[in-house]
């Protein structure tokens, strides 16, 4: 790959170097921005205070069901807290985290483009988030929702009588944040890429962006009328849904689960290509089988799209209905199969780097692994009977999501730090947070499995009629509280990175790429001096080479320690 | 260890279908449990022989191999064929086939209850008794949103929607309680939609029935006896005589026949189709008809549910009755052939009829 590298270093402007963050100082300035990276970086924090939001409301949950009696919350207000819980999570971290902050930040560099293909686009998508994450906010401080984030009818559209109208509206707009993020993401992969980055050239997490902005294209429509059809019904009492009015009510279960199943891959998609990015850096390795990877992710977001009826085995959808969507479900597992074990191949006769990136990268692929095959008893159809809305379901999403989801979300934002800010943070306390969040989970979800197949239903407040399942739940409150702290963790030592953290330089890891070897960190507005060529294969590693260097290295310590010793004596 | 005594770690298998279920479950757990040290393992010791530095033979790596790609992605896709027909099977043969010869009860959902209802008109709120080892079929509706009737220790499980009659079997096979809960959020008081199934020894329930559930108030009415009630009060039979007439097709024979409608389809006549034509007639309309009987949308679940179990009753004059048309449970006391007659049963039971019907005894 050409570098304009020199060039940049070589022309310091008035002593500091300028870069996309002190390029311009005024509020109006971040506000007003169509930079690509200004707007990941509002992203960050927008959707960090929604990760906070969220996170308390699940504290309430969890601190309330250490006991079967329900002492501290009523009914209602515990169900509020599931309900802002899932919708804030959901709806406000989990859907914008690895897209609309990572993927803002790196995808346009990644292949070599001077910003996204509708910067103004770009802009209007945070402001939709902004408008819909304040409506959401606004609609929790008036008494909130308690329908679940599911929204399912007669209960939203004619039972509730707490917020749904707001919120209801206050998710659709946030649809269309991701609408536009996703159509801009498609449009710039397809007509951007600099010269010589071929399709087979693109990093897996340009792949992986993409496949997840197709999904975000082709469902998150389906989702916005859904929800206004719950809209209408519920305040103009027109007849969609509900029997009463002459509607059905499992309609809504088959539009809604059209989008929010292919959602959990818009949520799983994007992680799952910044891990791939993290094993071929710190295996220094190319990663194996890269074109089935590629393809693994199309084909999961295609095959995803066809098997929203596996949450319906038991709504009396028919039998046979049942069978399709059971088969394709288990279909849809083999891609991410293929994906885990390309990803432990990449390791091996690698030159493995234990940075924290690495350690989120590996815990991903353990959380991944169990959320994926408990998936397996969800296809089934008769292992679903027992299993659907009780906590089993709880502890195989969350493993998904949250195992899968933000820790690919943490491991990447670990990984880019150094190049969206220009500081290192602290790798002591990045590896123990890692580790803290691996262990904290596990202790968090894997109970939850045992309440789930001993059949404790999910969004239950009290269980005073089952006090044996106590012990489980306060287990898992207890793993919440270790989770909690490695989440905190990091919002200390990132943010303390930028004030005293040393310098990154443009590529601290030794990664290859566009962005860590044709640009500076953090870097300029326009990216690259000039359009970067690329001529080479993409994760063009040597593990040999690297690790002969850092033996070399030790040997070369080693020697001098020992040559100072006798003299200290 | 004190802490952990008594700790649960599976369900009571209590139903016939547990330990089925069970061997399914554990089947696909060990299968999980191999894939994940497998993988992670492999992963593991990958890290602590590659760390960079380690002195290793590096040399000529792999960047991709088709042959391996097949093969891993060929051993899971035939496990989960594998497991897909399992459990299909299970599920198709088992879970969703409906037993003939079972005791049926009717349940009503609503915010937060259960309402269940048996054939001879005993009525409990979220507490069922049932025989040990005899086949239960629940015919489910809600009167409000979706429910969902659970019975973890039965590995049973369907939702109970609105508008539509779903249905769940079960053979227990154990004495004792049971949860019965539901599983699918109803709003406020969801964790309290909470009631036992009481599985009782097949001598004590028939006791128990005799006694009208304990209860020493007598069973009024049994449902086909509600049902005819109603039948008489909304004036049915003044359009479905005993034979088809200009106003309204005959009942008789109805349940489990084909239906021909005006626009073309035909339509098996089940209860969802007989609480259709209820509650909403002018949207399926038998052929050589027209839309013009009113909705009787404002009958209460449970008497709609009476109704069709009258409807259900009613057989051909002359001919034969279907044997499905009644459940087990009221062949021991046979209808007499003055009973299949439409208009005579609703003489008998239209009038109120209070506290001197014989109970659940005299019919064993």
């Amino acid at each position: 790959m050409s570098t304009t590298l020199q060039e940049q270093i070589a022309s310091p402007e008035r002593g500091v170097k300028k870069n996309y963050l002190n390029a311009d100082h005024t509020i109006a300035s971040w506000l007003l921005t169509t930079d690509h990276k200004r707007i990941a970086v509002l992203y960050l924090v927008s959707i960090s205070i929604m990760f906070f939001i969220g996170s308390i409301a699940a504290a309430f949950v969890r601190f309330e069901l250490t006991s079967p009696y329900g002492q501290w919350l009523t009914s209602e207000q515990y169900n509020k807290m599931f309900t802002a819980h899932g919708v804030v999570m959901i709806f406000f971290f989990l859907i914008p985290s690895v897209p609309a902050v990572l993927g803002n930040f790196v995808l346009p560099m990644a292949i070599g483009a001077r910003d996204l293909a509708f910067p103004r686009l770009n802009l209007l998508s945070w402001y939709f988030f902004v408008i819909a994450a304040v409506l959401m906010l606004a609609t929790l401080a008036m008494g909130g929702i308690d329908t679940g984030w599911t929204f399912y009818t007669p209960l939203s559209s004619l039972y509730s009588d707490t917020q749904v109208t707001m919120a209801l509206v206050a998710a659709f707009i946030a649809g269309f944040s991701s609408i536009f993020t996703g159509l801009n993401f498609v449009a710039t992969v397809h007509k951007m890429r600099a010269p010589g980055m071929t399709w087979f050239r693109m990093p897996l997490f340009v792949w992986g962006s993409y496949a997840t902005s197709l999904v975000i294209l082709l469902g998150t429509p389906v989702v916005a009328i859904t929800l206004l059809l719950v809209l209408f019904e519920r305040v103009f009492k027109i007849g969609i849904f509900s029997p009463e009015l002459g509607g059905d009510p499992v309609l809504f279960q088959h539009m809604f689960w059209f989008y929010s199943h292919p959602a959990v891959y818009i949520m799983i998609l994007p992680a799952m290509g910044v891990v791939s990015e993290l094993f071929a850096c710190f295996s220094r390795r190319r990663v194996f089988g890269y074109e089935f990877v590629a393809f693994s992710s199309l084909g999961i977001a295609s095959l995803g799209f066809l098997v929203w009826g596996h949450h319906m085995f038991l709504s009396s959808q028919s039998v046979f209905q049942g069978v399709v969507f059971s088969l394709l479900s288990f279909m849809v597992a083999i891609p991410s199969a293929v994906k885990a074990f390309n990803w432990t191949v990449t390791l091996y006769k690698g030159s493995v780097h234990l940075t924290t990136p690495m350690i989120y990268a590996l815990a991903f692929l353990g959380l991944f692994l169990i959320g994926g095959l408990t998936g397996l008893y969800l296809a089934s159809m008769d292992t679903d009977v027992h299993l659907t809305g009780t906590y089993f379901i709880v502890a195989h999403f969350h493993y998904v999501m949250v195992g899968g989801g933000i820790l690919g979300f943490l491991g990447g934002l670990h990984f880019w730090w150094p190049k969206m800010f220009g500081r290192m943070y602290s790798e002591f306390w990045g590896r123990l947070s890692a580790l803290i969040v691996f262990v904290g989970f596990n202790f968090t979800f894997f109970p939850q499995f045992m309440l789930g197949y001993l059949g404790m239903p999910r969004r239950y407040h009290l269980y005073a009629f089952a006090p044996e399942w106590q012990f489980y739940n306060v287990l898992s409150t207890a793993g919440a509280t270790v989770l909690g702290v490695g989440f905190l963790l990091p919002a200390f030592y990132l943010t303390a990175s930028l004030v005293k953290g040393k310098k990154a330089g443009p590529n601290p890891w030794g990664a290859k790429g566009l962005e860590w070897e044709n640009a500076d960190s953090p870097p300029i507005t326009e990216n690259f001096e000039r359009i970067p060529i690329v001529t080479g294969q993409v994760y063009d590693y040597d593990a040999e080479e690297d690790s002969r260097l850092i033996r070399a290295e030790l040997d070369d310590h080693e020697r001098r320690d020992k040559a100072h010793l006798p003299g200290e004596h | 260890m004190n802490l952990f005594r008594g700790l649960p770690i599976y369900p009571e298998p209590a139903s016939e279908n547990a330990l089925r279920y069970d061997l399914l479950f554990w089947t696909i757990t060990l299968l999980s449990f191999f894939f994940f040290v497998l993988v992670g393992g492999l992963a593991l010791y990958f890290v602590a022989k590659y760390r960079s530095g380690s002195n290793v033979v590096r040399s000529n790596p792999m960047d991709h191999h088709t042959g391996l790609e097949i093969l891993w992605s060929g051993i899971p896709i035939l496990l989960a064929l594998a497991v897909f027909a399992w459990s299909t099977n299970n599920f198709v043969n088992h879970q969703r086939r409906m037993p003939k010869d079972a005791l049926e009860v009717f349940v009503i959902g609503k915010r937060w209850m259960w309402h269940l209802q048996h054939m001879n008109g005993i009525r409990e709120n979220n507490e069922l008794h049932v025989p040990v080892g005899t086949p239960v079929k629940m015919t489910m509706i809600s009167q409000d949103v979706i429910h969902a009737m659970y019975l973890p220790d039965f590995r049973a499980q369907f939702h109970v929607v609105p508008g539509r009659y779903t249905e769940l079997h079960f053979t227990p096979t154990k004495v004792g309680r049971f949860k019965m809960l539901c599983a699918m959020h109803c709003g406020t008081k969801h964790s309290e939609m909470v009631g036992f199934v009481h599985v009782m020894e097949k001598a004590e329930f028939a006791r128990w029935l005799e006694n009208g559930g304990n209860r020493n108030i007598p069973v009024a009415l049994d449902m086909k006896e509600r049902g005819a009630q109603v039948w008489a009060e909304k004036n049915c039979g003044n359009c479905h005589g005993d034979s088809d007439n200009v106003r309204g097709p005959s009942l008789a024979g109805l349940m489990g026949s084909k239906r021909q409608m005006t626009d073309g389809t035909t339509v098996l006549a089940d209860r969802t189709y007989v609480r259709d034509s209820i509650t909403a007639p002018w949207r399926q309309i038998t052929q050589g008809y027209r839309a013009e009987m009113p909705e009787y949308s404002n009958l209460t679940e449970p008497d709609i549910l009476a109704l069709t179990a009258f409807i259900e009753s009613l057989t051909k004059p002359s001919g034969e009755a279907p044997a499905d048309a009644l459940s087990p449970r009221d062949k021991t006391r046979p209808l007499t052939s003055a009973d299949d007659n439409v208009t005579d049963i609703a003489n008998k039971y239209g009038k109120p009829v209070v506290g001197q019907q014989q109970l659940g005894g005299s019919r064993k």
